[in-house]
């Protein structure tokens, strides 16, 4: 009897040899790929990695190994690479490789800019997957059709738009990155890598072939991108061509920045609502729900919580005596600070007490900085005080009422907006690109202007004042710690050079210059030893 | 040979001498009846002696008449007395019991038992008399320091918190590195019971009667894909025969905390902060309040405990029984931290059929109600302002003094400490966890042929873990609070959890045994068939505000999430001995893992050992110097498939809790994340080889054994990157990389004292231990940049260590500081190791090993008449530890914090000077010290009263003093942190006990 009991439990053996237990909560991706409902679930994570660390609200399920959850927020990294690293801020955070930034001492380990190249090829590899999950054949042979099969072709043609701006975010930060697209099976093939070139012919071939795929400007839903998205990438890689392919592209940059402006959209009457916790419903007089942002990334202090991008530029900045309340958040982070430089860049407002907040009544109301018990000089860059604090961001209404939640945030991101390409029209012009013309890029200017000084025409300026100088510093005034500093310092050979400094440029206390090859931030190290077909950037 | 002439002819001239008076004549025997020749008969006090003949006899001649004591003795047996009443002539027979050597203990094995001088395989002992004394809340204390090779590292001082236990340094980097632990024949699930800091709580020390250590792949190689990390096999005490035995134990014992953490205190405070407040306003001065307050008085507290067993043992009928009732009510020493523990352990061992069927039953039930202190208070004393008040006066958040802000929304100062006192008293942290384990083995020897046993054992090791948190709404912690669903900001905190665990067990095994006299021949088989399924269901539930209102995002995807695994096994062994003196042994398993994709989820892992036991060879035999030498060596394949998910290598979609939605026009949307998967994943596999010396010496009053080993492990455990774009995740804990570990254990008992009223024995052990990991990437590649670990507070994100090949695992990964002429180390300076004129990442150096490099355990029992004295201790040399408390508060820019806040810490900053301005100086191997340590673990002294009650009982009283002292250079609370960072571990306490031991 008991060889018999022994002989049936090798028979169960054997089954267990195929058993496969699965997971209760969790489901395969033919489950979640076989109805609409799961595309869009889907979706939700291929747009949602621009504003979600991982799986959980705040932190608790990342998405990225080897980085603080917190910290690994695209937005957050990417202006951390793009903002810290030029005069336009300062941080007192000793969290790994942030100081580096500032002092331009970053190595090939660096955690920030690592944990951007990781959070990059995340979201490309969420969009190749997609890309192959969204085939009409695949579509078909689940079931979906119609209105259906329409949105899901249209999710498909937004992830290869995400793909190629989070391309472009590579090529322009790191140059050189690993390529990979939906055409080989994830996990089959150790990615290759691309050239800077290459990549820009790559980026602008995809987003002219999804140009036609995607709705009209102001005709998706908000937060997913449409053609004035498509428009506004091609413009801003046009402008910056010369330094991605050694060939400038100023014509191409004028005829998008056209599209774009050519396309409803509108500045909102009041430059200080941008940044708000309302600012999704920011629109033009009349122009109902159409207002200057052309894609956003949405954060909602309660459905969408995380501790990067607004929530860490409503809640980084502030510190010494700025007003907790007048930013809708429970406490500051005592963080982030901005130099002199910019502040010469505005005119010199009447008051710098704490009475007139945002911006101490200055005419240009776009001076958002907080000056009391903070020094203008940078002697330390760890000491909250040394540097003018920001207002910029602020997580209350344009009513002044708080956000939702106390520690995440409702403000919305832009990743485009009008104003941007209006000054792209206006550099392209003045660099001699064709198809445009010198009035009507000083009318753009004056437009941007004329807002900034709150209806005023007291800041507009004459064809004369119009130089790409003046651009570069229009840019830091209008687009200022939006994230395009460092790349409009290369574009005007700045970043490096000994020309132009900042305080703590290079690591000392007057500014230098640094070796040219920081205009590229270095492949990781990490993924340099993952992956043999890699070549570390020259300098690095 | 030569001996027995000699005695002989002792004999012969002591015959002569003494001619003309009385004789005792008798025989010797062996515990079996067997004569034994060669034993000495000596009557005492005199020099006369004779030997027994070979047929066991003896005559002793020329005895003067009267009350004589006789003695006898015998190599490997008792010295046995007699008095004799001599009248001419006398007979005294004696029967020799074999002396307690531990060469004849029955020790257990993987799946069987073998006697100790049988085994050929690194497999350590301890037993329930040599178990440490005093307060043990979990089994593994009882072992601590007895052991070489065998590191047990207790998770701080918190009552039931575990110990990270290591045999051999552990097998993994990201695998599990803990042993299997057996009880009873049933082996434990890795995985934890919500609400028990530790599983192994959940069983009585009280009732455990051995611990077998499986140190070498060749012993343990029969738990297959387990084996990697050792095996500990407890088995817990069974009935005697004969009538029953009760013995109550009771023990009451107090704890306080040895050593407050260096911080400053309210005088050196308010005079540093005076010194070095350069602000304009001198706002940190204006902070400073008039209290001298010592915040660590104010969260511990001398923790009163008590342990109480009663066990009733003994034969009822032809049952032999043993039943257990314990009680424990434990304290911590950390304010509102305390555990209760009732359990019982039942035991039945029939034998039905003459003997054929033995039946083992065995239960072990517990319940554990626990309190968990917030541990948030260690840290939040050390930093809260000493010149503030615990309390405030009025009545807001709860009446504990807290740092305001009058223009915050909730009051509260942002990123302030919160008062550490309040903190505790606020979190109630409660759970019960109950466990029970019953297994029931029948061994039934065959009637045909009783060499063979078939035996069944079926075991069911069930927990259910539940508890509850709940905070009110005014406490600091709770603030700045949430939107509940009206959109109303909420406070406080009710949330509960539980867990509910079901393994199952079923092994079926025949074993075969039987000694070929005519050959001098051993032969034992076992084959067997194991099934083992693991099950772990954890409730997801919704959470509350105090008040009672639903926390919107709390809101789960799934009520369930359950955790499944599978193992089924195959597994035989085979021994063979010659003479006593020649013993081989293999052994092999097959695992089939459910945590493997089909077709590579089948492991196989076989063992080959052998030993020679010099000492029976002629040239050794009888001689007394050196009574034993045995040499061992082994090799084995063992695995290790802990420490990884039960379905990774399915590629799996989880969907994103509500706070993690994104938002897609006006509506939002949880989102469906792609897991990072490996579908080629499969168990670590180790391969060892160990060669070892035991000895006796002294007639085995010194005994011993010295193990060499080396251990090498490939598809190593590791998480590794994985190329950008490949996978849905941008490491993965994938089979990548080796790693060598090699070490020498020796052990040591000496029985230096062996007289009747007076004994003493010493137990060392030493252990030297090396790993170092060769390999970490797919494709070698000499520029790995190493991956970092070790996590530290000050900085988010920050790690202190490195795994990186060519080094041990864990190395510390720190900036080179420079120091002054006077000997401090500079601010912000280090050393530019790659001199490209900038310090970064680029300039950290590998530096010390968080482990110990040699490591020692003494114990020592002297007992003279009725009193013992004992103490146990341990030594670490070479081990390292990061000093985090130091790194992050012991810094100017702590307490003069830019945050606007002054916070108190580390009195290393009177010392260092150092500003913690930059952002390499958490980085700095300035605060990575030398951790070497002496530490008496253990000091007990009993008394055995002896009869009480009219002789019913015997009664036996103890105290004891545990965590005596120790003796370090490191400047920390204490030395001996598992893992190398030191950062605000629960305190172990010193504890003081008395005991009361009644046998009836």
């Amino acid at each position: 009897m008991l060889m018999t009991g022994l002989l049936t439990l090798f028979i169960t053996s054997s089954c267990k040899r195929n058993l496969v237990l699965t997971p209760n909560d969790q489901l395969t991706s033919v489950q979640v790929f076989s109805t609409p409902a799961g595309y869009t679930q889907a979706m939700a994570k291929v747009y949602g990695s621009f504003a979600l660390t991982g799986n959980s609200g705040g932190a608790g399920s990342g998405d990225i190994a080897g980085i603080d959850e917190g910290t690994s927020d695209f937005f957050r990294l990417f202006w951390n690479c793009q903002e810290l690293t030029t005069d336009e801020a300062v941080i007192t955070y000793g969290d790994p490789g942030v100081q580096d930034l500032h002092n331009m001492a970053w190595g090939a380990g660096n955690a920030i800019s690592q944990g951007l190249y990781y959070r990059a090829m995340y979201q490309i590899t969420l969009c190749n997957n997609f890309i192959q999950q969204s085939t009409p054949a695949l579509l078909a042979s689940r079931g979906i059709a119609g209105a259906d099969a329409t949105n899901i072709g249209y999710y498909a043609a937004e992830a290869r738009f995400l793909r190629a701006y989070q391309y472009w975010v590579l090529m322009d930060l790191f140059g050189n990155p690993p390529f990979i697209t939906e055409t080989t099976e994830i996990g089959t093939v150790i990615p290759p890598q691309t050239t800077r070139a290459a990549l820009f012919t790559y980026i602008e071939s995809e987003l002219k072939a999804i140009d036609p795929l995607l709705p009209a400007p102001n005709k998706n839903q908000y937060g997913r991108a449409d053609e004035g998205a498509v428009w506004a990438l091609l413009a801003r890689m046009y402008l910056n061509a010369q330094v991605y392919t050694g060939t400038a592209h100023y014509t191409d940059a004028i005829t998008y920045s056209k599209k774009v402006i050519g396309a409803g959209y509108g500045l909102i009457p009041k430059f200080t609502n941008l940044m708000l916790a309302d600012d999704n419903l920011n629109s033009i007089p009349g122009g109902g729900a159409i207002g200057e942002f052309i894609l956003t990334i949405n954060y909602d202090g309660l459905k969408t919580q995380g501790y990067g991008g607004s929530q860490y530029l409503t809640h980084a900045p502030v510190g010494g005596s700025m007003p907790v309340t007048k930013f809708g958040i429970s406490g500051g982070y005592s963080g982030s600070r901005t130099t002199a430089n910019i502040i010469a860049l505005f005119p010199t407002p009447p008051t710098t007490d704490a009475t007139n907040f945002p911006n101490n009544n200055n005419p240009d109301t776009r001076a958002q900085f907080w000056y009391p018990g903070q020094n203008l000089v940078i002697n330390s860059l760890t000491a909250f005080t040394d540097g003018l604090g920001v207002t910029k961001f602020r997580n209350v209404t344009s009513a002044g009422v708080a956000g939702q939640d106390p520690t995440f945030c409702d403000v919305d991101l832009p990743i485009f907006r009008l104003p941007e390409q209006y000054l792209i029209y206006a550099e392209s012009v003045l660099r001699g690109g064709s198809g445009g013309d010198a009035v009507t890029a000083l009318s753009y200017i004056n437009l941007i202007r004329t807002r900034a000084y709150g209806g005023s025409l007291a800041g507009n300026i004459t064809a004369g004042q119009l130089t790409t100088q003046f651009i570069l510093d229009e840019r830091a005034r209008e687009l200022f710690w939006e994230g395009f500093r460092r790349t409009d310092l290369i574009r005007y050979g700045l970043f490096t050079s000994g020309t132009y400094v900042w305080p703590f440029k290079g690591g000392v206390k007057a500014g230098t210059s640094v070796p040219d090859y920081r205009n590229l931030f270095p492949i990781p190290s990490l993924d340099l030893s993952a992956n043999p077909n890699l070549h570390q950037n020259t300098g690095y | 040979m030569k001996q027995y002439l000699l005695i002989c002819a002792f004999l012969m001239l002591s015959g002569i001498s003494f001619a003309q008076t009385s004789s005792i004549t008798g025989k010797v025997v062996d515990e079996t009846n067997q004569p034994l020749p060669g034993a000495i008969v000596t009557v005492k006090g005199t020099q006369k002696n004779a030997p027994t003949d070979a047929n066991g006899n003896y005559r002793l001649t020329g005895v003067s008449n009267g009350t004589v004591t006789l003695q006898v003795n015998f190599i490997g047996y008792q010295l046995l007395e007699k008095t004799v009443n001599v009248t001419g002539s006398a007979v005294a027979n004696f029967t020799m019991v074999p002396q307690n050597t531990d060469l004849n203990e029955v020790v257990v094995i993987g799946y069987g038992t073998a006697l100790k001088k049988d085994l050929t395989g690194s497999i350590s002992t301890v037993t329930a008399k040599d178990f440490n004394t005093g307060v043990s809340t979990t089994p593994e204390q009882l072992i601590q320091g007895k052991v070489a090779g065998v590191s047990i590292t207790t998770n701080g001082g918190a009552p039931g918190a575990g110990s990270t236990i290591r045999i051999r340094g552990g097998a993994s980097i990201n695998g599990l590195s803990s042993p299997l632990i057996v009880i009873d024949g049933v082996p434990l699930s890795n995985d934890g019971i919500a609400g028990a800091a530790n599983p192994l709580d959940l069983i009585n020390p009280n009732d455990i009667e051995t611990f077998s250590i499986l140190k070498d792949a060749s012993a343990a190689a029969i738990y297959g894909n387990r084996g990697s990390n050792g095996v500990i096999i407890i088995t817990t005490k069974k009935g005697q025969s004969g009538k029953a035995r009760i013995d109550f134990s009771t023990q009451v014992s107090a704890s306080a905390l040895p050593k407050e953490a260096p911080i400053l205190t309210a005088a050196q405070f308010r005079a540093y902060v005076t010194a070095n407040d350069n602000s304009a306003t001198k706002q940190y001065i204006a902070l400073l309040g008039n209290a001298n307050t010592d915040w660590q008085k104010q969260i511990y507290q001398t923790a009163v405990s008590t342990d109480n067993n009663l066990s009733v043992s003994g034969t009822a009928g032809k049952l032999p029984y043993r039943v257990s009732v314990g009680y424990t009510d434990q304290d911590g020493i950390l304010k509102t931290s305390s555990l209760e523990r009732y359990s019982s352990n039942i035991n039945l061992s029939p034998s039905l059929f003459t003997d054929h069927l033995k039946i083992n039953f065995n239960f072990i039930g517990s319940q554990v109600k626990q309190r968990f202190a917030d541990g948030g208070a260690i840290g939040g004393a050390n930093s809260f302002d000493p010149t503030q008040p615990v309390y405030s006066g009025n009545s807001n958040f709860g009446g504990f003094y807290e740092y305001l802000d009058p223009t915050a929304t909730d009051g509260l100062k942002a990123l302030a400490p919160i008062n550490p006192l309040g903190r505790l008293m606020e979190n109630n942290n409660r759970s019960t966890v109950y466990r029970a384990i019953t297994s029931l083995a029948l061994d039934y020897k065959f009637h045909f042929f009783p060499d063979l046993h078939a035996i069944v054992n079926v075991s069911y090791d069930g927990s259910n873990g539940q508890g509850y948190d709940i905070i009110p709404a005014y406490a600091a912690s709770q603030f700045p609070g949430s939107a509940d669903a009206n959109k109303v900001n909420q406070t406080g905190n009710n949330s509960k959890y539980k867990t509910v665990v079901g393994n199952t067990t079923l092994e079926g095994d025949l074993s075969y045994s039987h000694e070929f006299k005519s050959i001098k021949s051993k032969v034992t088989a076992l084959v067997g068939y194991s099934e083992q399924d693991f099950s772990s269901t954890t409730n997801n539930y919704v959470s509350y505000f105090a008040n009672g209102e639903l926390k919107p995002l709390s809101v789960p995807n799934y009520p369930t999430s359950i955790a499944q695994h599978d193992l089924s096994s195959v597994y035989g062994r085979v021994t063979f001995g010659y003479d006593d003196k020649y013993l081989l042994s293999g052994s092999m398993r097959s695992d089939v893992s459910t945590r493997f994709a089909p077709g590579i989820r089948t492991g196989n892992f076989p063992a080959a050992s052998a030993a020679w036991v010099i000492s029976r060879e002629d040239f050794l035999k009888g001689n007394t110097t050196l009574s034993n030498l045995k040499l061992r060596v082994g090799y084995g394949v063992t695995g290790n498939e802990g420490g990884i998910g039960n379905y990774d290598f399915l590629s799996d979609y989880s969907l994103s809790n509500a706070s993690a939605q994104y938002q897609l026009g006006n509506t939002f949307y949880q989102a469906y994340r792609p897991g990072a998967f490996y579908f080629g994943r499969t168990w670590e596999q180790s391969a060892t080889t160990n060669a070892a010396v035991d000895f006796g010496f002294l007639n085995d009053r010194i005994t011993g054994s010295l193990d060499f080993y080396t251990q090498t492990t490939s598809k190593l455990l590791a998480t590794i990157p994985q190329p950008a774009g490949s996978n849905f995740g941008n490491t993965i804990t994938g089979n990548v990389g080796n790693m060598t570990e090699k070490g020498i254990e020796l052990n040591i008992n000496a029985k230096l004292i062996d007289r009747k009223d007076l004994s003493w024995n010493v137990g060392l052990n030493a252990t030297l231990a090396r790993n170092k990991i060769t390999n970490l990437s797919l494709i070698p590649n000499p520029n790995f940049p190493g991956l970092k670990v070790g996590g530290i507070s000050g900085g988010i994100g920050q790690t202190i260590q490195i795994d990186q090949i060519g080094y041990p695992k864990n190395t510390f990964y720190t900036q080179q500081a420079v120091y002054g002429a006077n000997g401090k180390p500079l601010d912000g300076v280090f050393v530019d190791k790659n001199k490209d004129g900038i310090i970064n990442d680029s300039d950290l150096n590998l530096g010390q090993s968080p482990d110990a490099q040699e490591y020692f355990g003494i114990n020592s029992d002297v007992t003279y008449k009725k009193w013992n004295f004992g103490f146990v201790a341990r030594a670490s040399l070479g081990n390292y530890l990061y000093n985090n408390l130091a790194s992050s508060t012991g810094i100017q820019r702590n307490f003069i914090n830019p945050q606007g806040i002054v916070f108190n810490g580390s009195n290393a900053v009177l010392t260092s000077g150092l500003t913690g301005n930059g952002q390499n100086d958490v980085l700095s191997d300035y605060y990575v010290q030398n951790a070497s340590f002496f530490r008496m673990d253990n000091m007990h002294i009993g008394y055995n009263i002896g009869k009480v009650f009219k002789n019913r009982a015997t009664l036996r009283v103890s105290a004891n003093v545990q965590n005596v002292f120790t003796i370090t250079n490191y400047t920390g609370v204490d030395p001996e942190q598992f893992g190398g960072v030191d950062n605000n571990q629960y305190p172990r306490p010193r504890t003081y006990s008395f005991g009361l031991n009644l046998s009836l």
